[in-house]
């Protein structure tokens, strides 16, 4: 684990979860693999952080879950989306994007704002 | 993800276990971790420490997971209860709807039921359990004075022996401690006629005279305008009114104008000061029946002179209590006598809360209607469990199929309250309904004497008894059958071609029971209806002493100025004339009429020596010649009054029976002289039969009767005799008074017969609704009958037919099925006759002239109960005979 990882920017691990599972049902560890894969090593969900999320979104009726076997036999909980929480994933998305995207501006910015008008 | 094998989705069958889930689910976690890095090539001990290191802190996480859980389990399972509710819910009114002849007929029981609970819980709550309506109602008191006088006694002295004087009034007024106000009125309400004028046709009003004090002491404000004020209270001042709110509407049509305006009241003009509200009708709390027209101030100046005339109401100090009032009482009064040589009596009072005066003797009537309802109740209730048993045996199949396909048993029993629920609950509100419309028709019933009647209303507390009582009844009866059903043995009710096995023999059993319950239910309440049935029969049989068929009674009016040899003259004139109408028998004049008005003067027979303790007076009543033959009174031995008894003449009484008992111990008292009043020496000239003068159910009093041109009567009362109806005679009676007298006020003609009725209407409206309670019982006991021979007629269908077919007669079987019907009813009528023997002797006082075990009461209710159940046995019985042994055999 040499490579460099990210903090967790707060809010936005429910977002990753809901993401991870519009691909199917998973269960935890999956998850975190998952997420891990996708940010290129990145971002690295702690199994601390992780399960409470997850029981959380499952009490807001976001995700739900059940119980079942695993690809090595063993029984595992697994979780999918509910239509509520898809919808929600949809809004978050939109809702990071734009964030992210203001965020680069000011980042990326190379001149100081035009002085006002007024 | 694989799918998961079936033995696996048992997992948590018997209930959810949250820490298992979590600790399941993280061992998972470093279970799936360590194989990843067993398969990167770590040794699996290091590997499982690897995984366990980057773990971190488990507990933390498990009790967060824990925590969530059992959140989770907490709304899931208040989702399934409402869910399941609803569902329930939505079953039960689709079952309900499918079976209407059973919903309806179940409703209609129930709310029938319901209804006279909710009716005589408004009635009990108005007249028992609210407080008057004044504010503070609780500090209100009454005086009655004549404690040291015996029972016969004072009963004999009518409400003279139970007022005050005015002296007597004011002295108790400045000296007691206990009171923070006192006040009085005038119960003789005859004093307080008056005939208005000037506004359309002349009209006979009612005013009450009250203290200045009156209205501040009962804590009521004047709707319009204001009370009395000090000089108004006195002799001399300017003549005041205040209206009543009902009379100010029928008379003014509620105009506000007229407060400040003056009317003519005999002829005097009196501004109206003010009208009170129409929550305050002085009758209805303390002289059922009455309706009084107006008030005006008490000139206690004028009453000085007139004896006992004052009825006192106290409010009581905050703190003080009734006890200790009449402890002050018990020591002021003596005290105050003793100052007062000149008063006649010591004035010795019992002094009662004005809500334990005005309701207290209702009491035990109120509470023993109570019980009749309550009784209903349990009727409507065991009829429902029947109801619902026969239903319940009916779906035996649809329930062992339910529980065959999964439904647990508590589900099922929820089920089934459910659907008793809402049946109870549809019957509470077409009661509501129902119990509406009674207390309307109640609240207008101004005939009953019964005091608080007009403001009877269903409000919030009738409406939470009601649900109260749906609800209870409901989950109540609805239990046992439901317990019953869900126990059904599954494979016998998915097999059972019909019913006949064991388990509809043991329904039956238990639907038996229920019937003979009801029937000994319904036993008692015809019994105790029958016993009050019979006393108020023997209340009408009463020997009056009149004749109240065949006359009518009508308030007459005219001017004598006060003096005797005038006031004979125009009676005589009047008189005269009212007896030259066709179609009149007799007529004659009272000022007070029996079981009415009374006041009472003074009377014993001259030169007698009488104990000591001797009330020596008697109830008097001023009269013309020929109204004790207008009355139908019996003249026993001398002769009536004539137009020769005048002022000037010999003075001239004539008295009863009881009075000749009382005042002539073994003498003829015809011919003798006596002292009336204030020792008039006074002549008898004759004696008439007693006459029922409280009420139907005190013997009669001492009574002495004077000739109007020779005493000062109160009021006119005009009694005539005819064949005729009443109304016929109307207009040319009034005619012939209105050219004797063209001030003669709008009156209607009164049946005598009327006065007796109101004389009997609380026991009449008692009687009415027991014996209605009952008769509901009877109807509903039959029905209870009816259902479960029905239903044994069904079950044995086959049985029947095989007997028939071996040769039983259409008779036998008839015989069968009714003894079945009888050994019900004989049973529950055994039971019932020996809780009615407990229930009569609680209502014992009730009764008059009927012995609590009236053996002619308690035959005649088990011979209609018998009666009952043979009917009810015989249309099933009909049926079985009917049974064709080749179809019976046939079916099923």
């Amino acid at each position: 684990m040499d490579k460099a990882q990210l903090e967790l920017v707060r809010g936005t691990l429910d977002v990753l979860i809901l993401k991870a599972l519009a691909w199917g049902r998973l269960h935890g560890y999956a998850i975190t693999n998952l997420i891990l894969r996708q940010s290129d090593e990145a971002l690295l969900v702690e199994e601390g952080t992780l399960y409470p999320a997850l029981w959380r979104l499952e009490n807001k009726g976001l995700v739900e879950s059940e119980w079942g076997l695993s690809e090595n036999n063993r029984k595992a909980k697994f979780y999918w989306l509910t239509s509520e929480g898809r919808r929600h994933l949809r809004q978050e998305t939109k809702t990071w994007e734009a964030y992210a995207a203001a965020v680069g501006k000011v980042l990326s910015a190379t001149r100081p704002p035009l002085p006002e008008e007024g | 993800m694989k799918r998961t094998p079936f033995w696996r989705r048992y997992a948590r069958l018997l209930r959810p276990d949250v820490r298992a889930d979590v600790d399941d689910e993280l061992r998972f976690h470093l279970a799936a971790k360590v194989d990843e890095l067993v398969a990167q090539g770590v040794r699996p001990d290091v590997a499982r420490r690897e995984a366990e290191r980057q773990f971190g802190e488990v507990s933390a996480v498990q009790a967060e997971g824990e925590r969530l859980g059992h959140n989770r389990e907490r709304s899931k399972q208040r989702k399934d209860y409402w869910g399941g509710l609803l569902q329930d819910l939505r079953y039960a009114l689709r079952t309900l709807r499918r079976d209407r002849a059973f919903t309806s007929i179940t409703v209609v029981i129930l709310a029938l039921g319901i209804a006279a609970n909710t009716a005589v819980f408004s009635v009990v709550d108005t007249v028992l359990l609210r407080p008057l309506p004044f504010p503070d109602s609780a500090q209100l008191t009454r005086f009655e004075s004549g404690r040291e006088l015996n029972a016969n006694i004072r009963e004999a002295a009518g409400l003279s022996g139970l007022t005050y004087t005015v002296g007597m009034y004011e002295e108790f007024q400045r000296h007691n401690q206990s009171f923070r106000q006192v006040t009085s009125y005038n119960p003789f309400y005859g004093n307080g006629e008056f005939t208005l004028t000037g506004q359309g046709e002349p009209q006979a009003v009612l005013g009450l005279m009250i203290a200045g004090n009156f209205f501040q002491t009962l804590g009521v404000q004047p709707m319009l305008g204001r009370l009395f004020t000090k000089e108004e209270s006195l002799k001399g001042g300017r003549a005041a009114t205040l209206l009543s709110y009902a009379f100010w509407q029928r008379q003014f049509a509620g105009d506000p104008n007229i407060v400040g305006q003056a009317i003519l009241l005999n002829k005097t003009p009196f501004v109206v000061v003010g009208v009170m509200p129409p929550s305050f009708d002085f009758g209805s709390v303390f002289s059922p029946g009455l309706r009084i027209d107006l008030y005006v101030p008490a000139y206690m100046d004028v009453l000085r002179n007139w004896g006992n005339t004052l009825a006192i109401i106290g409010r009581l100090k905050p703190g003080v209590s009734v006890a200790q009032a009449q402890a002050e009482a018990d020591i002021l009064f003596p005290e105050l006598k003793a100052a007062h040589k000149e008063w006649w009596g010591d004035y010795s009072s019992t002094i009662t809360g004005l809500k334990e005066y005005v309701t207290g003797k209702l009491r035990r009537s109120l509470i023993v209607l109570w019980c009749a309802v309550g009784v209903i109740l349990l009727i409507v209730g065991v009829n429902l469990s029947n109801l619902l048993l026969a239903r319940a045996a009916a779906r035996s199949k649809e329930f062992a199929m339910r529980m065959a396909l999964g439904a647990g048993r508590s589900r099922l029993i929820r089920q089934l309250l459910t659907e008793s629920l809402v049946l109870a609950l549809g019957g509470a509100l077409l009661g509501l309904a129902l119990a509406f419309a009674i207390t309307i028709y109640l609240s207008h019933q101004g005939s009953i004497a019964l005091p608080l009647l007009s403001s009877i209303r269903l409000d919030g507390a009738a409406l939470a008894w009601t649900i109260l009582i749906a609800v209870v009844t409901a989950v109540l009866f609805g239990f046992a059958p439901a317990l019953r059903m869900s126990t059904g043995n599954l494979q016998d009710a998915l097999k059972d071609a019909g019913p006949g096995m064991s388990a509809g023999r043991r329904h039956e059993r238990m639907r038996a029971a229920l019937v003979i319950s009801e029937v000994a239910l319904a036993c008692i309440l015809l019994v105790g209806a029958g016993l009050l049935l019979r006393s108020f029969l023997r209340v009408l049989d009463v020997d009056l002493g009149f004749q109240p068929s065949h006359a009518a009674v009508i308030k007459v009016d005219y001017d004598d100025g006060g003096k005797r040899e005038r006031r004979g003259a125009i009676l005589r004139e009047m008189l005269r004339n009212i007896d030259a109408i066709p179609g009149i028998e007799a007529s004659g004049v009272a000022d007070m009429l029996p079981l009415g008005r009374n006041r009472s003067w003074g009377f014993q027979a001259k030169g007698k020596q009488y104990p000591k303790d001797m009330a020596l007076g008697a109830l008097v009543r001023i009269v013309t010649p020929g109204y004790l033959a207008a009355m139908g009174m019996h003249l026993l031995v001398g002769r009536d009054f004539n137009w020769q008894d005048v002022a000037g003449r010999e003075n001239a009484v004539i008295i009863n029976q009881a009075s000749a008992r009382r005042f002539f111990p073994g003498e003829d008292p015809v011919g003798r002289l006596a002292l009336v009043d204030d020792d008039t020496d006074t002549r008898v000239i004759g004696v008439i039969a007693d006459v029922r003068e409280h009420s139907l159910e005190f013997s009669a009093q001492p009574e002495m009767y004077l000739p109007a041109a020779q005493a000062d009567p109160e009021g006119a009362e005009l009694v005539i005799r005819t064949k005729l109806a009443p109304e016929a005679l109307a207009s040319s009676v009034m005619q012939t008074l209105r050219s004797l007298n063209p001030s003669q006020p709008a009156a209607e003609f009164r049946p005598l017969q009327q006065i007796v009725d109101h004389a009997v209407s609380p026991r009449r409206f008692f009687v009415m609704l027991v014996a209605s309670f009952a008769l509901l019982g009877l109807v509903l006991a039959s029905l209870g009958i009816y259902g479960v021979i029905s239903y044994s007629v069904t079950r044995q269908t086959q049985e029947i037919g095989i007997r028939m077919a071996l040769g039983a007669t259409a008779f036998q079987v008839q015989r069968g099925v009714i003894a079945r019907a009888l050994r019900l009813a004989l049973a529950g009528v055994t039971l019932g006759t020996i809780g009615s023997f407990a229930a009569a002797k609680w209502i014992a006082s009730l009764l008059f002239g009927t012995r609590p075990t009236d053996p002619a009461t308690f035959a005649g209710i088990v011979v209609l109960l018998c009666a009952v159940a043979l009917f009810a046995g015989y249309l099933p019985a009909r049926r079985a005979s009917r049974i064709d042994p080749m179809i019976a055999l046939r079916t099923n």
